[in-house]
C-alpha cells in the first residue's frame, strides 16, 4: 500500500507510517538542539499555513518547522468575519493552488474542511485541526513524547479526561494509540462525552478515579469557557472538584505515570499547579516535540527525494 | 385516441395487476383490459407498445420544494414540474418555505395559475401553518384552501409551541386541511449536522438525535387525538417515530406518515468522507432505523413515499460540510431508488406503486388522482423497470444535481408520463 499523500486524520495510516514519522522526528529533535537549528531539506519548497481559526501555538510551531527545513513559509490568517463577507473555501483554495504550493497546512473551524480541500488540490494537505474532528500532529507529538518519556508506545493504558465530545485532540489520540494496542479510557461529565463514545474505540469510565486506576499516561483536556453557563457544565468550580487532576488522584495511576496536556492549561481547573509543574508533567516536552514532529510531517509530505532528513 | 399496448397494468385501488391495454380518449381512460385495444386502428389512434413495462397511475408527491417564488436559481415551477413528470409524478405538493413564504392567498393563487399554464404536473400547494413559518400566529387557512392549498405545513421548521400546534390542528380541522408537521425539536438539534451516533462521533460533527423527532411525534399524536385533526408526519426517519405511529394507528387515529427514498436507501455511513450531497434534514440514520422504515412502508404503517425534493445549487453544496445546506434532489431518482428495494425483496411492486399513488392521494380526499379507472383522469406513469442509466447532470431536468446517486448507474426509469392524456414526458427509446 502506498503511503497517504495527505495527513488529514489517521485513516489509511498504519503503525509503520507513524513510526517512520516519529523516527524522523527524533532526528529533527536533535537538529532543534544544535546551535544552528536549520537544515536545507525543503529548500525551494513552498508551504502555506492557512489558518481560519486563531492559534498562536500551532501556527508558530508549523511556521518554525517549515523554516527550520528551509522551506518558504507563507502564513495566511483568515478571520471568520471576512469569510462571511465573500470568498468561499473552494475559491480560496483554487487561488492558493495557483501559487503552486507543495504543502497546505490548514486549520479550520468546520470538521472535514481539510478533506474538502484535499479533494481539490494537487499538493499535500496537512490538517492542523478541523472543528471537533481531528488534530493529527498533536497526536503525533503526544506519541513522540510518550515514547521518549515512557520508553515505549505499545500496549499502554491511557486515560483522556475532559470535554471529549468537542475534542479533536482526543479523537486523534485515540485513533493513533489504537494502532499500538492501547487501552484508551475517557472520562468526564456525560454532557461532554459523545453519545456513542465506543465508536471512537474507547472505554467510558464513570469517574476520574476509575479512569486513573493503573494508567501509564493521563491526558487532561482544556475546558473551554464557551461550554460554561449553558447546559453542559454548571461551573468550573464543580468541574474542578469532580474531574480536576491533583497530586492525590494521580497516586491512583501507575508509579511514574505521565501527565499530558495539549495546552493552554487552565491551572486550578482541570489540572492543579503542583501536578502541572511536577515531575510527572510532560507539558513542556510536548511543546518542544511539536516543532520536531511537524518537521517530520512536512518532510514526509514535501521531502520526496531528499535522503537523510537531518543532514541533507 | 392513445393506446398503451401490452404493459403490466397496476391499479392499487382495485388490486389490478395484469397484462392489459389502456385506451385513453379526451384526457380520460375509456378502456382497460386484456385485448381492450384490439381492432382499434386508423389515423386517430396513436399506439405505444409498452410491453415489458409497468403502467401505473401518475404518482402523487406530498412533499416537494420547487423554490419558486424566490430561489429560481435552484429550481422554478417550469424546471421542477418538468423534473416531476420525468420522474413519473403527475401531482406534486410544494411546501410553503418559498421566499416570500406561501402563507397568503395571493401567493398560492399565483403558483397554481403559473403551474396550470405550464401544462405539466398538477400543482397542489401546502400553505403555511403559521405566518412566515414563525410558529406564532396562524396563517389564513381558509383563504389558502380556497386559493388551492390542500394542506398546511411549516416544513423546514417545526411548530415548537404546543399551544400553537393545538390551535393549528383545531383550526385546520375546521376546513378539513391536512396538517403536515416537520417533526424536529429545534432545541435538541441546535447546530446539528447529521444523525447523532457512531459516525457523528467519528467525524466530529454535531449530532441530530432521533429523539428530537420522536418527542414531537409523541406530543403531536396526543394533540391530534384531542383535536380530531388529520395529522401527517413529514419525512419520518426514526424507528421511535415509526413505533409511535403504529401505536396511534392501532387505536384508529386519523394520522399518517410519509418516508423519503433516501431514508429508505441510505444510512449515516453515507456521510463518511463528508459528502454534502448526503446532508439532509432529518438526517440519514442507522441500519436499524432504515430497517424499521422499510418494514413500516411494507406493512402500511407508513402510508406513502414522498421525495422531499430539495434542489440546491453548488453554491449551497460545494463547500465545507457545516456550511452546506440540507436537502436531496429526489423527483427523478425516486423510481430507480425504490426499485432497488423491490429487487432486494423488501418492497413488492404493487406496494411500491400504491405508496406512490393511491396511498398519498387518499390523504387528499377531494383530489382525483392515484388510480387507473375507466372514466377517470388519464394521469399515467409508464415505468421501464430494467432500463439502466447514469445519473449525470445532463440526464436530469431539475436545475440541480444534489443527489448521492450523482454519477452512479441506476436501474429503472420513467418511459412515458401522461397528464390528462397528454404526453408530457417520453424517454427516447
Amino acid at each position: 500500500m502506498t503511503s497517504p499523500r495527505h495527513l488529514l486524520d489517521f485513516e489509511g495510516y498504519g503503525r509503520d507510517d507513524v513510526l517512520s514519522i516519529l523516527d524522523a522526528a527524533e532526528a529533527f529533535f536533535e537538529v532543534s538542539r544544535r546551535p544552528v537549528r536549520k537544515v536545507p531539506t525543503l529548500r525551494g519548497k513552498t508551504i502555506i499555513n492557512l489558518f481560519y481559526e486563531n492559534s498562536t501555538r500551532t501556527r508558530t510551531s508549523f511556521e518554525l518547522a517549515g523554516k527550520r527545513l528551509s522551506a518558504d513559509v507563507v502564513n495566511m490568517s483568515v478571520a471568520a468575519s471576512s469569510v462571511k463577507k465573500g470568498e468561499t473555501l473552494s475559491d480560496t483554495v483554487r487561488t492558493l493552488e495557483a501559487m503552486q504550493p507543495d504543502v497546505i497546512v490548514m486549520r479550520h473551524g468546520a470538521s472535514g474542511a481539510p478533506h474538502f480541500v484535499a479533494k481539490r488540490v494537487r499538493c499535500a494537505v496537512v490538517n492542523a485541526g478541523d472543528g471537533t474532528h481531528a488534530h493529527p500532529t498533536q497526536a503525533l507529538l503526544d506519541a513522540f513524547t510518550i515514547r521518549r518519556r515512557v520508553g515505549r508506545l505499545d500496549n499502554l493504558i491511557v486515560a483522556i479526561c475532559g470535554d471529549i465530545a468537542h475534542s479533536r485532540v482526543a479523537r486523534s489520540a485515540a485513533e493513533l494509540l489504537a494502532l499500538f494496542g492501547a487501552e484508551v479510557r475517557v472520562t468526564g461529565p456525560r454532557t461532554l462525552l459523545p453519545r456513542d463514545a465506543a465508536a471512537l474505540g474507547v472505554r467510558v469510565m464513570p469517574t476520574l478515579e476509575s479512569a486513573l486506576e493503573g494508567v501509564d499516561v493521563v491526558m487532561m483536556l482544556r475546558i473551554q469557557q464557551e461550554r460554561l453557563g449553558g447546559t453542559r457544565l454548571p461551573s468550573l468550580r464543580e468541574y474542578s472538584r469532580t474531574f480536576g487532576l491533583n497530586r492525590e488522584l494521580l497516586g491512583l495511576a501507575k508509579p511514574g505515570a505521565l501527565v499530558m496536556h495539549p495546552g493552554p492549561m487552565n491551572r486550578g481547573v482541570e489540572i492543579s499547579p503542583e501536578v502541572a509543574d511536577g515531575p510527572s508533567s510532560a507539558v513542556l516536552d510536548q511543546v518542544e516535540a511539536g516543532v520536531a514532529v511537524r518537521m517530520a510531517v512536512l518532510y514526509r509530505m514535501a521531502g520526496e527525494g531528499a535522503s537523510n532528513p537531518a543532514e541533507a | 385516441m392513445l393506446v398503451l399496448h401490452g404493459g403490466r397494468v397496476f391499479d392499487p385501488r382495485t388490486g389490478l395487476d395484469e397484462i392489459a391495454d389502456v385506451v385513453i380518449e379526451a384526457g380520460r381512460i375509456t378502456r382497460i383490459g386484456r385485448g381492450a385495444a384490439d381492432g382499434l386502428e386508423g389515423e386517430q389512434v396513436e399506439r405505444r407498445d409498452v410491453s415489458g413495462k409497468w403502467v401505473a397511475p401518475g404518482f402523487v408527491d406530498l412533499h416537494v420544494h420547487l423554490r419558486e417564488p424566490g430561489q429560481e436559481y435552484k429550481e422554478d415551477l417550469a424546471s421542477g414540474l418538468r423534473a416531476a413528470v420525468a420522474g413519473g409524478f403527475t401531482t406534486v405538493c410544494p411546501m410553503p418555505n418559498t421566499r416570500p413564504v406561501n402563507d397568503t392567498r395571493a401567493i398560492t393563487e399565483s403558483m397554481v395559475a403559473k403551474a396550470k399554464s405550464l401544462g405539466l404536473a398538477r400543482l397542489l400547494p401546502f400553505g403555511a401553518i403559521t405566518r412566515g413559518l414563525k410558529g406564532a400566529e396562524l396563517a389564513e387557512m381558509a383563504d389558502l384552501r380556497d386559493a388551492g392549498a390542500i394542506g398546511v405545513s411549516d416544513d423546514g421548521r417545526c411548530v415548537m409551541n404546543a399551544a400553537v400546534m393545538r390551535r393549528a390542528l383545531e383550526y385546520a380541522r375546521t376546513f378539513d386541511l391536512l396538517v403536515t408537521q416537520h417533526c424536529e425539536d429545534h432545541h435538541l438539534t441546535e447546530g446539528a449536522q447529521m444523525h447523532e451516533g457512531v459516525v457523528s462521533a467519528r467525524l466530529g460533527l454535531r449530532g441530530w438525535p432521533r429523539e428530537a423527532e420522536d418527542v414531537i411525534v409523541a406530543r403531536d399524536l396526543l394533540l391530534a387525538e384531542a383535536t380530531g385533526a388529520r395529522y401527517h408526519v413529514a419525512h419520518i426517519s426514526s424507528m421511535g417515530a415509526v413505533r409511535l405511529i403504529r401505536e396511534a394507528k392501532s387505536r384508529g387515529l386519523r394520522v399518517s406518515a410519509e418516508v423519503t427514498p433516501h431514508h429508505l436507501l441510505y444510512t449515516e455511513d453515507a456521510v463518511l468522507g463528508y459528502d454534502t450531497h448526503c446532508k439532509v434534514n432529518p438526517p440519514l440514520r442507522t441500519e436499524e432505523d432504515r430497517e424499521a422504515l422499510r418494514q413500516a412502508l411494507a406493512d402500511g404503517t407508513i402510508d406513502c413515499v414522498a421525495t422531499d425534493h430539495a434542489p440546491h445549487s453548488s453554491l449551497e453544496k460545494d463547500c465545507e460540510f457545516a456550511a452546506a445546506s440540507v436537502g436531496i434532489n429526489g423527483l427523478e431518482t425516486a423510481v430507480p431508488g425504490l426499485l432497488e428495494l423491490v429487487r432486494g425483496g423488501s418492497l413488492s411492486p404493487a406496494r411500491l406503486i400504491e405508496s406512490l399513488t393511491s396511498s398519498p392521494s387518499a390523504l387528499l380526499p377531494d383530489v382525483e388522482a392515484g388510480g387507473l379507472a375507466v372514466g377517470g383522469r388519464a394521469d399515467v406513469a409508464v415505468i421501464d423497470p430494467d432500463l439502466r442509466w447514469t445519473v449525470e447532470p445532463e440526464a436530469l431536468h431539475s436545475r440541480c444535481d444534489n443527489t448521492p446517486m450523482l454519477h452512479h448507474e441506476v436501474t429503472g426509469a420513467i418511459a412515458l408520463t401522461l397528464v390528462e392524456g397528454r404526453v408530457v414526458h417520453e424517454r427516447p427509446a
